[in-house]
């Protein structure tokens, strides 16, 4: 099952390669990594997906608590959690599919951030499934360039992860 | 305050932090460091012959006190050199300090001389590590790395220092922190109060139980504790390699080791108990076989300081997340105030099978079919002539494995051995480490041809040193565990276990400077033996030929339960 681990840790120079070593030397998957300091400079918030059993994401959260720099850890995707991921995508836009990209765009929310004579480059943002589904709804236009930031996350409501 | 140099510091922070003794090696990036040495007293070091016996010594040197062992080398290939002793002391939780020096910080990432991302490639197999950037935080890291490597489920943590932050020219104010605090590393200190009444209350109505404690009762200081315990339930106790001596060898309801090569009786009693009350011990390969045919019938406690050793490979009913030493005096206190009758005749019917599988005395040497000795029966004269009382370390292989089953350990910290990483050339140096700390006691360490020529340089450092520790090499001219496989597995292909062009190794030891005794009959070996702990200050090398076909039994059959397996070479082949 897909999980959603975000991860306050110290912001020091090497915290980041111990996450991602421990994900190397202990066979685990990361599948999205998303990084950068919060509103306190000394803490880094960590967004990572990830996909096992239980018994493999119990073992995840453990080993990640262990590690000195790890400060707090949870596991968004128990409760009920805000998911988001930012993708900019170029596509072939010429002619008749010049209406109908920035139709489907619209459709999604998205916006055209970059125009050329040939191309546009659309922002979109929103869950994993929603990026998938605009690439899904836009195949019969060649992609030109795809980049993805990873998923971000928070628990809804009264839960936080902080100090 | 005082104003001391980087180099200084260092230093002065091992001797504020009650180091005695490092062992290490110099070399370019630690040089500052080693003046620093050479102009104080207070710290005592070692010079070895090789930076992988300085971690082996430190650990053997921990093993033996329960106090962190100290390293230092240079950068480069000093630094990698440790890499396999850190990895032994992170497989057995073995709190140690590594203070590797660093090229200068302006030239790391330069492939500078001697350069080594020695904080990249010690990652996987430390506890922690630092790399200092600022001379100022030289004291508070070493504080920081002690209290690290010592707390919670202790290990390795590497120190690595540039070579500028141990300039001489610049001094810095100077003060060792009296207390350390960090927010993302807080261990923990009590077990669940109500899971530990809880499982005591299981334990006392359970009708099969067996305790099954490990590394952590002897690395915790439990021994005494899981004792009284043990002696209160009135059951049977196990341990694991790295148990051994936790429970007196001698105890009545002690069975033995368990696992792979484990006694009948303690694999037995493990795969038919109702209840298991595992101590300090993470389920370990070497002790399950097949963990989803793990002693199936067993309501399953488990008691570790790390959470992430329980349910990671057997899943445990009843977890409890604590130090060894509180849960189990809170598990005593229970077991006072609960006043739940055992139930007498489950007890006696539990003993009655368990006595049963005893009788079938499963390390019960067999007759020699040809002149030559056994191995086992070196380790039994070995605990003869030192009366059960030496402390033992050992390298890794079928020596191992007797000096583990046919030594009685009677207390905590008398057995030291690589049980996890399983690092042959670990127990010379171990030895060497035990006597530093304890020099009035007899350290022996039992080897093989094979494993001690891995560190055999150290004779020259327990020369300068004068360290009289005894070396009984079980000299079966072979690599014999591998053999043993190859023999069982492989249709007796012995590819490469042979140990052809073997030294004489009491010409090599002699040219050491030491003694050395060659046995090569039973007849002559307790006279020998007597012979080489009766030479009190000087390291004897006892060269003892052996049956080179010997297998160690019993032993687990890969893939099935605990209890499946063979007791004797006729079986086994």
């Amino acid at each position: 099952m897909r999980r959603i681990i975000s991860i306050l840790m110290e912001n020091e120079a090497g915290a980041l390669s111990r996450i991602v070593g421990l994900f190397s030397q202990r066979g685990y998957n990361i599948d999205s990594l998303t990084v950068a300091p919060t509103d306190d400079e000394s803490l880094s918030r960590l967004t990572l997906t990830t996909v096992g059993d239980d018994s493999t994401i119990e073992q995840i959260t453990k080993q990640l608590n262990k590690l000195v720099e790890v400060v707090k850890l949870v596991d968004l995707t128990e409760g009920a959690h805000l998911e988001r991921e930012l993708m900019l995508i170029k596509l072939k836009a010429v002619g008749a599919q010049r209406a109908e990209l920035k139709r489907t765009a619209d459709i999604f929310r998205g916006q055209i951030v970059d125009v050329t004579s040939t191309l546009y480059t659309i922002q979109l943002t929103g869950t994993s499934d929603k990026l998938d589904a605009f690439v899904e709804a836009v195949s019969g236009v060649p992609i030109v360039e795809v980049v993805r930031s990873g998923v971000s996350g928070l628990g809804r409501g009264e839960k936080v992860l902080s100090l | 305050m005082e104003l001391l140099s980087g180099a200084d510091m260092l230093i002065r922070s091992l001797e504020d932090e009650g180091v005695d003794v490092i062992f290490g090696y110099p070399g370019g990036a630690a040089l500052h460091i080693y003046d620093a040495l050479f102009r104080q007293k207070a710290v005592e070091h070692i010079l070895v012959r090789h930076e992988q016996a300085a971690t082996h010594m430190a650990d053997g040197y921990a093993r033996a006190t329960g106090k962190v062992g100290v390293v230092l080398v240079t950068s480069g290939p000093g630094a990698t050199n440790t890499i396999t002793g850190i990895a032994t002391a992170y497989m057995d939780s073995i709190p140690m300090v590594v203070i590797s020096g660093q090229v200068a910080t302006h030239l790391i990432g330069g492939d500078a001389f001697q350069e080594t991302d020695m904080v990249g490639v010690s990652r996987p197999i430390v506890k922690h590590s630092f790399l200092v950037k600022k001379s100022e935080d030289i004291a508070s890291t070493i504080k920081k790395a002690f209290y690290i490597a010592r707390t919670g489920r202790p290990g390795p943590v590497v120190v690595d220092v540039p070579k500028d932050i141990t300039n001489p020219a610049d001094l810095y104010e100077y003060q060792y922190p009296s207390s350390v605090k960090m927010r993302s590393y807080t261990p923990v200190l009590r077990g669940h109060a109500g899971q530990i009444k809880k499982a005591t209350e299981e334990i006392l109505n359970a009708k099969r139980p067996i305790v099954y404690a490990g590394g952590g009762v002897v690395q915790g200081n439990a021994s005494e504790l899981l004792r009284d315990l043990v002696h209160r339930l009135g059951c049977p106790v196990t341990n694991t390699l790295m148990g051994l001596g936790c429970i007196d060898g001698r105890d009545k309801q002690y069975l033995g080791m368990l696992g792979m090569h484990g006694t009948y009786e303690a694999n037995n009693a493990m795969q038919n108990a109702d209840l298991i009350l595992a101590v300090g011990a993470r389920f370990d390969d070497r002790v399950t076989n097949d963990p989803a045919k793990f002693c199936p019938g067993a309501r399953i406690i488990h008691i570790d300081i790390d959470p992430a050793s329980i349910s990671k490979t057997v899943r445990a009913d009843i977890p409890i997340v604590g130090p060894v030493v509180q849960v189990l005096t809170d598990m005593i206190e229970a077991v006072k105030q609960l006043n739940i009758e055992p139930d007498q005749a489950a007890q006696q019917a539990w003993w009655k099978q368990v006595d049963e599988w005893r009788a079938v005395d499963c390390l019960k040497i067999k007759p020699s079919d040809t002149e030559l000795m056994k191995p086992q029966q070196v380790v039994e004269m070995l605990y003869k002539v030192t009366e059960g009382d030496a402390i033992v370390t050992s390298d890794v292989g079928q020596h191992q494995m007797f000096a583990a089953l046919y030594y009685k350990y009677n207390r905590p910290r008398q057995w030291i051995n690589s049980g996890g990483l399983g690092t042959m050339g670990f127990g010379l140096p171990a030895a060497m480490g035990a006597k530093m700390a304890l020099p009035d006691e007899n350290v022996v360490c039992v080897t093989g041809e094979g494993s001690i020529q891995m560190n055999i340089q150290e004779l020259s450092t327990c020369k300068q040193y004068d360290l009289p520790i005894k070396i009984i090499n079980i000299n079966n001219q072979a690599l014999g565990m591998v053999k043993q496989w190859q023999d069982l597995h492989y249709e007796k292909r012995h590819s490469h276990s042979y140990m052809d062009s073997l030294p004489d190794f009491t010409k090599l030891v002699e040219a050491y400077g030491h003694v050395g005794i060659r046995v090569d009959r039973y007849e002559d070996l307790e006279d020998a033996m007597i012979e080489c702990f009766k030479m009190k200050d000087k390291l004897v090398f006892m060269d003892i030929y052996v049956d080179p076909n010997e297998h160690v039994y019993p032993m687990q059959i890969a893939g099935k339960s605990i209890n499946d397996m063979v007791l004797s070479k006729a079986e086994g082949s």
